[in-house]
């Protein structure tokens, strides 16, 4: 185990009262930004480090849809389809990142650099369509952005 | 944001600087509550009339007026403050946490002082990175400003995806560390809340009310706005609108100014088919229901409400057995399983209406739509599956003859040219679970 995580889990346990299992939501995430996704491993470090079971953590991070309990790729692109999104063209914003991606939405192009899926409604549908970038919004996307927005994430 | 028309008193003097804020004023409606007792704040939030921003209108000051006081429960007190917005349509409190983050923790530091308490906990949903990075920059430039920050300290906790988090008490087992199913009430979290002791939980748009309210004077705040609604509304216009975005209003502005004047109206030409007023989970609007005051009493009187005034602007393309299908995919996927009615009921919606929009409904299934909306409506712990079963029922009510024509002529009237067709919505991606594989491969 990584020093640097058990440490920082521990930073976020003194942040809540010590009797409680607040910080598994933390901890998962600080996880996840560390190995990718929540493997195996990755959940029984969570769970060493918070004194509390795998299965326990499991149990939290199947509940939210933002931790991963399968690979993703380098990168997550994420579009809303919800319908403030939906109304002004998000799924031909999706059917243009397939294309360029070469894979389906819930999947991880071949090259493995980027990972896309449809999410529910992301908070910003006045600026729609909103794509989110490695958690980080895009707003008001075309498809016709989209090339340019997947060569970017090529090119790092 | 274009501005309303109106003296902006949420959003006024937009900045993440500590110094530029204070330079506008900050802080100094702090200064002025810590001359005041709890009971003289929460008498001037009650003078206010603020009701909470968050979707269910609850009197603020009455809120905070249930927190028995140290000596009547000697327990350490929370203020939770839920950022979580994740109602599709509103994305206020984004705009909000990202232009003023100090006027919120000014009204967290207020708060906190009122209900005798010196830990803050900010849920924030975990998409917002935007937000969540500006808000704590601005508290790092609190850290070496005891001055401000008193005994208080404030946590921002992250959520993970998950729209019964804004539920409050899914929140608090969120913010637990257990996984967000809602509570059985009472006990309210006013008596019982985070950690079994007293909590106060509000809206960000609340908690970024309070310090103007207590600047200007709670009278004077009341004098904003209609009866029953004072003040103004940070309103979150989305959909088929020109300038889509934030607008601060007063309330009782009329929903057909909002749509025509501040969102621009509809563009490409297109006619307004219908509004959905305050988020996903209110009663939807005809095109001739928008002559109404964007207040608490006018939308009642129409059966619908502002909710967290997102509103979600439709135009004669939309198919509202899609628009049904596509919100009904939502509180599916969203249902956190705990309740039979919504869990078992929000996937029959799905499945009816999807029946519909195939063409493969018979006229029972219009009548089985509304009978599984009863069997949901009222019979849970929160009110996710409530927001379902009103809402299709209510494109049944308004738009039947749309219904009709979906089972007269065998599918979908629009027939491949609706805004809505064939729009991927993330359940769909979610039907890999280990059950539908056994199932599966029993089938052969």
């Amino acid at each position: 185990m990584t020093e640097t995580l058990y440490e920082r889990i521990q930073e976020e346990r003194a942040k809540y009262p010590p009797d409680s299992r607040s910080a598994v939501m933390p901890a998962l995430r600080l996880a996840q930004d560390e190995y990718g996704w929540l493997s195996p491993e990755a959940l029984r470090e969570v769970a060493d480090a918070l004194e509390v079971t795998p299965a326990f953590c499991k149990s939290i991070a199947s509940f939210y849809d933002q931790f991963h309990l399968a690979p993703v790729g380098e990168h997550l692109v994420e579009v809303c389809t919800n319908v403030s999104c939906a109304v002004v063209g998000a799924q031909q914003v999706v059917e243009a990142f397939e294309r360029e991606l070469g894979c389906r939405a819930g999947e991880t192009s071949p090259d493995g650099r980027a990972t896309l899926r449809t999410v529910e409604c992301l908070g910003g549908c006045g600026w729609a369509t909103i794509v989110s970038l490695d958690h980080h919004y895009r707003t008001h996307v075309k498809p016709e952005d989209v090339p340019g927005i997947v060569e970017e994430l090529r090119g790092e | 944001m274009a501005s309303s028309g109106i003296d902006e008193i949420v959003l006024a003097n937009a900045t993440t600087d500590l110094a530029e804020y204070e330079a506008a004023g900050g802080y100094q409606a702090l200064a002025k509550a810590r001359t005041m007792t709890t009971a003289e704040l929460t008498e001037e939030l009650m003078a206010s009339e603020l009701r909470g921003r968050g979707g269910a209108f609850f009197p603020t000051g009455r809120k905070w007026s249930f927190v028995p006081s140290k000596e009547q429960l000697p327990k350490p007190h929370y203020l939770v403050v839920n950022a979580d917005e994740s109602e599709p349509g509103s994305f206020k409190d984004n705009e909000i946490l990202s232009r003023v983050p100090h006027r919120f923790i000014e009204g967290c530091l207020i708060t906190a002082r009122t209900v005798e308490c010196s830990n803050v906990f900010v849920y924030i949903r975990g998409e917002y990175s935007g937000p969540y990075e500006i808000l704590v920059g601005a508290l790092e430039e609190l850290r070496d400003r005891p001055d401000i920050r008193g005994d208080v300290t404030i946590v921002v906790h992250r959520g993970a995806g998950a729209y019964i988090c804004g539920e409050e008490t899914a929140l608090l087992e969120s913010l637990e560390g257990e996984r967000g199913q809602p509570r059985s009430k009472p006990p309210f979290p006013a008596i019982s809340g985070l950690y079994a002791a007293p909590t106060v939980v509000n809206n960000v748009e609340t908690i970024a009310t309070v310090a103007p309210v207590i600047a200007m004077g709670g009278a004077e705040y009341a004098k904003l706005g209609v009866p029953n609604t004072r003040g103004t509304r940070v309103v979150s216009i989305s959909g088929n609108v020109a300038n889509g975005g934030n607008y601060e209003i007063e309330a009782g502005m009329s929903l057909r100014d909002m749509i025509y004047g501040l969102g621009g109206g509809i563009p490409g030409g297109r006619e307004l088919k219908a509004v959905v007023p305050g988020g996903s989970s209110t009663v939807i609007l005809t095109r001739d229901e928008i002559d109404v005051g964007y207040d608490f009493d006018s939308l009642g009187a129409l059966r619908t409400a502002m909710g967290s005034a997102g509103v979600i602007v439709l135009d004669d393309r939309c198919c509202i057995v899609q628009l049904g299908i596509r919100f009904a995919e939502f509180y599916e996927h969203e249902s956190c399983g705990k309740c039979t009615p919504c869990r078992e009921g929000t996937r029959w919606l799905t499945a009816i209406l999807r029946k519909l929009e195939d063409g493969r409904a018979s006229q029972a299934d219009l009548d089985l739509v509304l009978d599984v909306c009863d069997r949901i409506n009222g019979k849970c712990l929160c009110p996710l599956g409530d927001s379902d079963a009103i809402i299709v029922a209510s494109y049944v009510a308004k738009f039947r003859e749309e219904f009709q024509a979906h089972i007269d002529q065998g599918g979908c009237p629009y027939g491949g040219s609706s805004s809505l067709d064939h729009v991927l919505a993330p359940v769909a991606m979610h039907a890999h679970s280990p059950a539908e594989n056994v199932l599966e491969a029993a089938r052969g």
